[in-house]
């Protein structure tokens, strides 16, 4: 009897089944709005997310702290922006290409930095991140310099999905921002999968072991050094696949796309929503996008107001959000 | 030619000494409580705006400073007493985040009350520049490396002398055995903050009549305190102030002689150059972590 | 017999301190090889010398006749060797029978694409690893905490964990680091017919621990450092007549030693 409902709890707690209420939740928003510009919001959340959830693996599962992720993301957006309108390559093939480039860029770079410890880690992520923005800012030629850069509509197997067209489908019409919300939920769940694949794997065991004890996973016989750097490469391909359809989606970046503040609320909403749950980093998303449209009614306050919100959080739910709320939860049910 | 290296060198060490105090703010939080303060920045914007709005509310400008001043302090005892403290079992990325929520909050305080304009405060002295073998100096850049070279040895001589600066240091190096020993070590710790606000305050104060100030200045200021900071070893002090003055210097140099649009990225081109060879920094220890 | 494991005139200085100085032994294949000495003589940096944590100063050491000196850890782990560690080295992360399936890491296909697609065969290769590793948990007497958070697991099991875990990766050679320390009466009598197990499946074991009546129990052959350097060296029988050990290990400081170290 006991038993039975212990492996009840275990499915309705165990990832997968949280995959599947996303989905399903993912799936019934149309439902719940109505207007454009909540699309907008909502489709923001779902790329921010996906960014989120690479970046969960790498320092809420394997303890290595990124201060300079935007910089991958920008670069993903800013691959995709030079390919399309430069080098006239399809948006499919250019995102690939970006995402291929971008994976090269963080194993070339993530092998000199990864052996740094703690804060000397965050030092060098850090100063990647501004490096690059400032790249980014003054090489006009390429990038267009502080003004930004416009990027072509993304097509699909052909089809062109602007936020402005209307689509027929099996009988059915759809906005261009309706289904723009449609694609980044499906990267999302898609991004989760692959995430949850990966932390209930071997390769997740070991990359959580770095977290819990480097010296542990060495004498167990993980490389340590190449499993730092697989999953740099891997949260590194997530901010740039996110990047890149953020580009096309929004039709125009600029260099704060890659800006260190954008690193900044990267790494907090990974640490607001609950390092190591990627279900906490996805709150985490939503509540980042989200809170700057609560706080317009403070105006001028509203980056004291967000300023207190973060430390009040940190202070007071250290493990994040959805960890802290989970084991409270937990504690009340016994 | 070589004027222009003397002025370059010149006005590099001034950027450099800046720099340093920012880095030893930095260092004392560090070896205090382990945090790296992505706050610090924002005791530089405290002191130069703290001084501009007294100074526009009609005080003099030696009291405006002390206002500031005294400002930037009470706000790095609030920060450790209501942010820090409370948090003291969390872990790094935590406490990172925490100061970075400060910081913003604190960036959104002076931009709710002081505005988003830039402004400027007046040289110390009344002439504004020397002229020595060609090249052209700002008064007001002796003043910042008098006052920084005052600053540093007041610094050693209250950690070498006094007896609040021996329980600070004794905190540093084992927070427990200073407990035993009678030392109310978050009284210290708070201390310890409220320090470094002031040295953040004074180093933002003493720049603001060549570079101009705002609620933002803060960010790449206290970003640059850090990396020099880091190049020192975090928690050296000697590491500190040469790692201030190096990257001054190099920040002078490329700007002078190679393109000003890169200076800004020449500190973190040069940390991660030094870290690629020493992941200590240079002053760093290289012991052996016990097993 | 053929020596497993050699280490030739070793020396690791730390700062001016010498914690193993001109150490030379060899460790044969099959023995349980005890190493004792007082705290601070230098076991436990041994043991980071020899499983590559630290690098020595100088000297050389071979495993089955190749030469490993300064040979990262995960490399030794892949030709056989692990270790338990006296200030455990656990992942608190984790749960406690996650610890001892990271042991396994050598024997698991760990391929990224292949995790994020969660082919059949590693899915497979996973399951077995779990099956066998709740089974190593109970082998080594801490079968109740397999779904347990190891952070809620008390010092005993988890030095057994650790025991686990070694075991896990299926090593030639054992390296354990005073894995009686903390424990009570019985559970040191099941820990030693636990390392008999271990030795009884043809596993060469190195054993640094200061319960004597353990050590001289289980050992095939002993080794006595002080220093850093070399003291004695025998059979249990030896050794305990060894006059230079009794006065500076076996007289009254051991026994001393070895009360305290029994807890309440
Ligand atoms: N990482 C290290 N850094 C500096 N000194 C060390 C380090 N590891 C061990 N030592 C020193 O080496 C000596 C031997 O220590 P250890 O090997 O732990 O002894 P044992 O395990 O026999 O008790 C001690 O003096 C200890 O302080
Ligand atoms: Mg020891």
């Amino acid at each position: 009897m006991k038993e039975a409902r212990a492996m009840k709890k275990n499915i309705l707690i165990s990832p997968y089944g949280g995959l599947l209420l996303l989905a399903l939740m993912l799936a019934l928003m149309p439902l719940a709005v109505s207007n454009d510009f909540h699309y907008d919001l909502l489709t923001k959340i779902c790329l921010t997310a996906t960014v989120a959830v690479g970046l969960n693996l790498l320092v809420g599962y394997a303890g290595q702290v990124s201060l300079g992720h935007a910089a991958f993301y920008g670069a993903g957006a800013y691959a995709s922006a030079i390919l399309t309108s430069q080098y006239n390559l399809s948006p499919m093939v250019a995102l690939l290409s970006a995402a291929a480039g971008v994976g090269v860029m963080a194993w070339l770079v993530g092998r000199p930095i990864l052996h740094l410890k703690g804060h000397y880690l965050s030092m060098a992520t850090l100063g990647l991140g501004v490096i690059a923005a400032i790249v980014l800012n003054n090489e006009e030629q390429l990038t267009g310099g502080p003004d930004g850069v416009g990027l072509p509509p993304l097509s699909l197997f052909g089809h062109e999905l602007s936020v402005f067209g209307e689509y027929q489908f099996a009988g059915l019409t759809f906005t261009g921002v309706e289904l723009w919300y449609l694609l980044a939920a499906a990267v999302l769940v898609i991004a989760v999968l692959l995430a949850l694949n990966i932390i209930d794997s071997p390769l997740g065991r070991a990359l959580r072991a770095l977290h819990g004890s480097e010296i542990a996973a060495q004498v167990a016989g993980v490389d340590t050094a190449k499993y730092k750097l697989r999953v740099f490469v891997i949260s590194a391909v997530y901010a740039s696949v996110a990047g890149s359809l953020y580009g096309h989606y929004s039709g125009f970046i600029t260099p704060t796309v890659a800006s260190f503040e954008h690193s900044i609320e990267l790494i907090t909403i990974v640490v607001l929503g609950g390092m190591a749950s990627t279900f906490g980093v996805i709150i985490g998303a939503a509540i980042l996008v989200l809170i700057p449209q609560f706080l317009t009614d403070f105006q001028e306050l509203e980056m004291v107001v967000f300023g207190a919100i973060l430390m009040a959080v940190m202070i007071f739910l250290p493990r994040g959000l959805l960890p802290s709320v989970l084991q409270r939860l937990q504690r009340g049910a016994q | 030619m070589f004027s222009e290296f003397f002025q370059f060198t010149f006005s590099g060490i001034t950027l450099g000494a800046i720099y340093a105090l920012v880095a030893l703010g930095f260092t004392l939080i560090y070896n205090a409580s382990h945090v790296i303060n992505f706050a610090q920045g924002e005791f530089l914007m405290i002191g130069g705006m703290g001084t501009v709005v007294l100074v526009g509310a009609d005080l003099p400008l030696p009291a405006a400073m002390v206002g500031a001043l005294v400002l930037a302090t009470v706000a790095g005892i609030l920060l450790h007493r209501l942010a820090i403290a409370p948090a003291r079992d969390a872990d790094v990325v935590t406490l990172i985040i925490i100061t970075i929520g400060a910081s913003i909050f604190l960036r959104g305080l002076a931009q709710f009350f002081w505005g988003k304009e830039y402004h400027a405060l007046p040289r110390f002295s009344a002439t504004e520049s020397l002229s020595i073998g060609g090249a052209t100096l700002l008064t007001q850049s002796l003043w910042i490396l008098g006052i920084a070279v005052v600053l540093v040895v007041a610094l050693a001589l209250f950690f070498g002398r006094s007896r609040l600066g021996k329980a600070i240091l004794a905190t540093s190096m084992n927070k427990d055995a200073a407990r035993l020993a009678g030392i109310k070590t978050q009284v210290i710790l708070g201390v310890a903050f409220g320090i470094s606000a002031l040295l953040g305050a004074a180093a933002g104060l003493i720049v603001t009549p060549i570079t101009f100030t705002a609620y933002d200045v803060g960010i790449m200021l206290g970003l640059k305190g850090f990396v020099a900071a880091a190049i020192g070893g975090l928690g050296s002090s000697t590491g500190a102030v040469v790692g201030g003055l190096l990257l001054g210097l190099s920040e002078a140099y490329t700007a002078g002689y190679i393109s000003s649009d890169y200076k800004d990225a020449v500190p973190f081109v040069i940390i991660l150059a030094i870290l690629f060879f020493l992941p200590n920094g240079l002053f760093g220890s290289r012991a052996a972590e016990r097993v | 017999m053929s020596a497993l494991l050699s280490v030739t005139n070793l020396s690791k200085e730390f700062g001016g301190v010498h914690a193993i100085e001109d150490l030379s032994f060899e460790v044969q294949r099959g023995h349980v090889h005890s190493i004792i000495g007082p705290n601070g003589a230098g076991k436990t940096t041994l043991f980071n010398l020899v499983t590559g944590l630290y690098q020595p100063s100088d000297g050389t050491v071979t495993l089955g006749g190749r030469d490993i000196t300064g040979r990262a850890p995960h490399k030794l782990c892949e030709m056989g060797m692990a270790r338990t560690f006296q200030n455990l080295q656990i992942c608190m992360n984790m749960s406690a029978l996650e610890n001892v399936m990271l042991g396994r890491h050598r024997h698991l296909g760990s391929g990224a694409l292949a995790a994020m697609l969660k082919l059949p065969g590693l899915r497979k290769a996973d399951r077995a690893c779990r099956e066998q590793c709740r089974e190593l948990m109970h082998f080594v007497g801490c079968g109740d905490y397999q779904d347990h958070a190891a952070s809620a697991m008390p010092y005993g099991a988890l030095k057994r964990l650790e025991i686990a875990r070694a075991l896990a990766a299926e090593p030639d050679i054992l390296l354990l680091d005073e894995p009686a320390a903390g424990l009570n009466a019985t559970e040191t009598d099941a820990l030693r017919s636990v390392i008999q197990k271990i030795a009884g499946k043809g596993i060469t074991v190195v054993l640094v621990e200061h319960d004597m009546k353990l050590v001289m129990n289980v050992s095939d052959h002993l080794l006595v450092i002080s220093y850093g350097r070399k003291l004695a060296e025998g059979t249990p029988e030896q050794i305990r007549e060894h006059p230079e050990v009794i006065a500076a290990y076996l007289g009254g400081g051991a026994r001393e030693r070895q009360a305290r170290e029994v807890p309440a």
